[in-house]
């Protein structure tokens, strides 16, 4: 066992875990951050997605010692209160959301390439998707909702 | 925003029919949505799962002494702690919940341990010593159908692998053929694919000082969880709860009670502590219950006339090592053909075997969608022939409203022809169609499906599905179903149903589902049952609350209650063989007219006639006055439907959906890759309740059918899973995703709640064949086998060219 010191979503959490458990680990069993999903646990599905330091990173190959001394924020962290992120907001209006086992993943991946080019392309959305699985929804309405979000993005950072 | 309504009628409603999202989304965007394994017990063991390495062999021993004397390790259960074995269908109980004395299949349950953690319980699954002894398998249908001195299921008295065969006959088929103008037949091959969800699966059991289980699982079938954990737990119904959480995806792979379900439970009974499993995504894999691995040659008479004459019928479908939903299977590969067009004379022939291999079940568009392959390259191949165009063809053979199929199915609703007819404006279909450069390509198919199966799996005289709905002191309206919302919005409708009887906000709608301590019975989610079913008791619940409500505001404002009609019939309703509609024996049944000469809006209840009203929470509270509570029910049941032959029942539906699919595609002849570039979709599910889901149905459907035309296909070998993972298992991506063009399509069920019809399966089925004749379209092959890789594509190709070397006279 090892005493880690993680921040997570603004707040330090200290815990004794195992050299060998994962990111994805730490946060679902040992903090109950259960938002982020775990769909493979072998980097395949995405479901795991988790931003550290500014970029979507899987966390089930992630070890949780990796990610001392840098800043995550999971799916927990990305909306103001009750005030949705933009992202948020247009998954939830366009119909983006079936099961939404994949849904915080897309979130997180979204938030990460609109907050970085609010202007994006068909296929630099496309991209950003890609790094998840969605079985339900063929990736249309999740594709039409990133558009949708960089429209209020745009209308946000430049009024 | 696009205006999802556009091109459906304005029907009047405040709620039904408008684009809502679903009533979950926000708490799914938050992360905040519970699905089983979020779930925190108190305590719990973990348990995995020894799974055999062999597809086939026999155990003679099992040695758990070392395992249980880990430090940590609380339990181990073997095939020889289950006596009943269960399945879904009442018919093909043959799975048990641990392998004993045999396996099966290649990672099927030979032990399971339960111990303080997951790495001491992995640790104790490798000190279980197994005494397999290998035995000959049998992987394939046809080598299933020879005889054998050891059958997979020796209890079934039979000398091959067969599980099922069923044979119908309708009409005369040689006279069919006699009658057509061009008679085509093909071999068609179809891999067996798996159905991806995203949240593999997981069990969670908590259990109290008394013996009671709370069952928390990824199902879609509480209900017969229920029943089978009773049976094969050996305890009495009302000692086990099952529960539902957010479902991360189903499409037919959740719809089965599973082992590590039953050993779950078992665990928490004998050890007193609350439990958890969850799979690897190898292990979802290994457990599969897929589409059937199918192989099955299709011979169709066409005339110019008449349309299609007649269609034969072989099926070998590969099952697996259980029945599953397999018997289900089988009838629903010849009988789903039944539709979208007349067929005359129609037989069909379809054998399930047992193999050592992962069983197959239900999967989106259920035994429909392989033979649907079959028949639209058929009819393409046929309209060819005869130089008719496949699209106008089609649009001529499409059933009319109120007829009966060849095999006495009761279609009702139809409303493809218009959709359909727009979708060949929107593609300009008639300019392009044959007509495009070398490469391109536009194709067209159909399909039907059912909307809900009729008839219930376990046989019984009560609704299929019920609801209990309540209203609080403070007005707040809460409906509680058994129907098993698994993210396509199950729950979003139920309570657009009570908010539009009720003219409540949506937001006043609680809804309580999928718990069977706390719901009535729904039979869960399969069949396209839920919108049909579940949606008309919801609505009938909320009608008989409003009933209250109009009469407790008629005692506030001193006037007379209105004189209600004995519920009757639709003007349209076809009654098949003059039967008489259920809601005529004391049920409400499907879609009375609720016209009572009141409003409900803004939080009034008006008399329209008088023009006086009393506020809702007035009238709440009056109609609280007697009983101290506001409750009613609701139930759907379907109509007596169906011949009178063997095998009547497969099939049978209270309505059915219709889907029209035109694709256009570019394939690469120098690599063989397919690229659909987009799909326009007719698809009539009645009314839509709500287009936003819809639609999204609409583009999962393609998604998925996309998946199977193209790439997806579980390999085996000798029985041995080789693509166990998302890397080796494709599925479509973003970029494979085509542009989609969605055709407002519409009929008005007479019994389907406010009009609906299932939106969820039958949609998937016609975009696959559309995809192969667009691809005859672009590059003149008929492909025939899924997925439609690259290499069979460079294969046709390279055939197609020799043979056109051979027709042509060879250059000097």
């Amino acid at each position: 066992m090892n005493l880690l010191k993680l921040n997570i979503n603004g707040q330090d959490y200290v815990k004794a875990a195992p050299p060998s458990m994962t990111l994805l680990d730490f946060l679902r069993e040992e903090l109950s951050l259960t938002g982020t999903k775990n769909g493979c646990n072998s980097g395949e599905c995405g479901c795991c997605s988790v931003m550290i330091d500014g970029k979507p990173m899987l966390s089930c190959i992630m070890l949780a010692v990796e990610a001392e001394g840098r800043e995550i924020i999971t799916i927990e962290g990305i909306a103001d209160g009750n005030d949705l992120h933009p992202v948020q907001e247009a998954m939830v209006e366009l119909g983006a959301i079936q099961c939404g086992y994949c849904t915080p993943a897309m979130v997180i991946n979204g938030v990460h390439l609109l907050e970085n080019n609010d202007n994006p392309t068909d296929n630099e959305v496309k991209e950003c998707i890609s790094a998840t699985v969605c079985r339900c929804t063929g990736y249309t309405s999740i594709e039409k909702a990133m558009h949708h979000a960089a429209d209020k993005i745009r209308k946000r950072n430049h009024g | 925003m696009v205006d999802l309504t556009k091109g459906y009628p304005d029907k009047g409603y405040k709620i039904i029919g408008k684009p809502v999202p679903l009533i979950d989304s926000r708490a799914k965007v938050m992360g905040q949505a519970l699905y089983t394994d979020d779930i925190r017990l108190h305590n719990p063991l973990t348990i995995k799962i020894l799974r055999s390495p062999h597809p086939s062999a026999n155990i003679h021993a099992i040695d758990v002494s070392a395992a249980l004397k880990l430090k940590g390790v609380k339990g181990v259960l073997t095939g020889a702690d289950f006596k009943n074995t269960f399945g879904v269908l009442t018919i093909s109980k043959d799975e048990p919940a641990i392998a004993r004395d045999v396996v099966r299949y290649e990672g099927e349950p030979v032990a399971a341990v339960a111990a303080e953690t997951e790495e001491i319980a992995l640790e104790a699954l490798k000190l279980i010593k197994v005494d397999y002894e290998l035995t000959e398998g049998v992987f394939d249908s046809k080598t299933a159908l020879k005889p054998t001195d050891r059958p997979l299921h020796p209890e079934l008295g039979k000398e091959n692998n067969l599980h099922k065969k069923v044979v119908q006959e309708f009409g005369d088929r040689e006279k069919g053929f006699a009658e057509a103008d061009v008679v085509v037949e093909k071999r068609f091959r179809f891999a067996s694919i798996n159905h991806g969800f995203t949240e593999p699966h997981a069990t969670q059991v908590e259990i109290d000082n008394k013996g009671n289980i709370t069952v928390y699982s990824a199902t879609q079938v509480p209900h017969y969880l229920h029943m089978a954990m009773a049976e094969v737990l050996e305890i009495p119904q009302h000692n086990i709860r099952v529960v539902k959480p957010h479902l991360g995806g189903g499409f037919g792979g959740k719809s089965d009670p599973f082992p590590h379900e039953m050993i779950a439970a078992k665990f928490a009974l004998e050890l007193g502590r609350n439990v958890k499993i969850k799979f690897s995504r190898e292990e979802v894999f290994f457990s599969h219950h897929g589409r059937h691995q199918t192989d099955l040659t299709m011979k169709l008479g066409f005339s110019k006339e008449k349309g299609i004459t007649a269609i034969d019928l072989d099926t070998l479908i590969d099952g697996g090592a259980y029945g599953s939903f397999g018997i289900v299977t089988t009838y629903y590969n010849g009988v789903l053909l039944q539709g979208p067009y007349k067929v005359p004379n129609f037989r069909f022939h379809v054998n399930r075997l047992y193999t050592n291999k992962p069983m197959c079940g239900a999967m989106r568009g259920h035994g429909g969608v392989n033979p649907r392959f079959a028949s639209e390259v058929l009819l393409d191949m046929a309209c060819a022939e005869v130089g008719l165009d496949p699209a106008e063809t089609r649009l001529k053979m499409i059933h009319k409203e109120n007829t009966l199929t060849t095999n006495e199915f009761r279609v009702t609703s139809v409303g493809l022809q218009n959709g359909l007819k727009e979708a060949i404006r929107r593609t300009k279909w008639s300019e392009r169609h044959g007509k495009l450069p070398f490469g391109k390509g536009i194709g067209v198919a159909c399909g039907f499906f059912i909307s809900g199966s009729a008839l219930p799996i376990h046989w019984n005289k009560l609704p299929a599905s019920t609801v209990r709905m309540t209203i609080d002191h403070d007005g707040g309206v809460t409906v509680y179903s058994g129907a098993t919302d698994i993210g396509q919005g199950s729950d979003t409708m139920l309570a657009q149903m009570a908010a539009e009887v009720l003219g409540q906000p949506l937001g006043n709608i609680k809804i309580i589902s999928a718990d069977t301590r706390i719901t009535p019975v729904d039979l869960g989610s399969y069949s396209s049952r839920v919108t049909f079913m579940a949606g008309n008791a919801s609505r009938n619940a909320a009608i008989r609350m409003r009933k209250l409500l109009v009469e407790a505001s008629c005692v506030l404002l001193d006037i007379d209650p209105p004189v209600y009609d004995k519920p009757k019939a639709p003007d349209n309703y076809f009654r098949q063989g003059g039967r008489k509609p259920d809601f005529e024996q004391g049920f409400l049944g499907a879609n009375p007219d609720y016209a009572d000469g009141f409003t409900f809006e803004d939080g009034l209840i008006r008399c329209d006639s008088r023009n006086v009203s009393v506020t809702y929470l007035e009238a709440v509270e009056k109609a609280l006055e007697c009983d101290g509570i506001l409750q009613t029910s609701g139930t759907y049941r379907a109509p007596k439907l169906g011949g009178n032959f063997k095998g009547a029942g497969a099939g049978l539906s209270p309505s059915y959906s219709f889907t029209a699919f035109i694709v256009e595609v570019t394939v690469d002849p120098e690599t063989g890759f397919i690229k659909v570039d987009k799909a326009t979709c007719a698809h009539d599910c009645g009314f839509p309740l709500n287009p936003l889901a819809v639609n999204g149905q609409i583009e999962g459907c393609i998604h998925m059918g996309l998946g199977q035309a193209l790439m997806e296909e579980m390999v085996y070998d000798n029985g041995a899973t080789q693509n166990p993972s998302f890397l080796e298992y494709k599925i479509p991506s973003a970029f494979e995703q085509p542009e989609v063009d969605i055709v407002p399509t519409y009929s008005d069920d007479s019994e389907g709640p406010f009009g609906a019809k299932e939106a969820g399966e039958g949609i998937l089925a016609p975009i696959i064949p559309a995809i192969a004749n667009a691809v005859y379209d672009a590059v003149g092959i008929r492909l025939t086998q899924l997925p439609m890789r690259p290499d069979r594509v460079l294969t046709a190709l390279a055939k197609e060219a020799k043979e056109a070397q051979k027709k042509e006279p060879a250059h000097e």
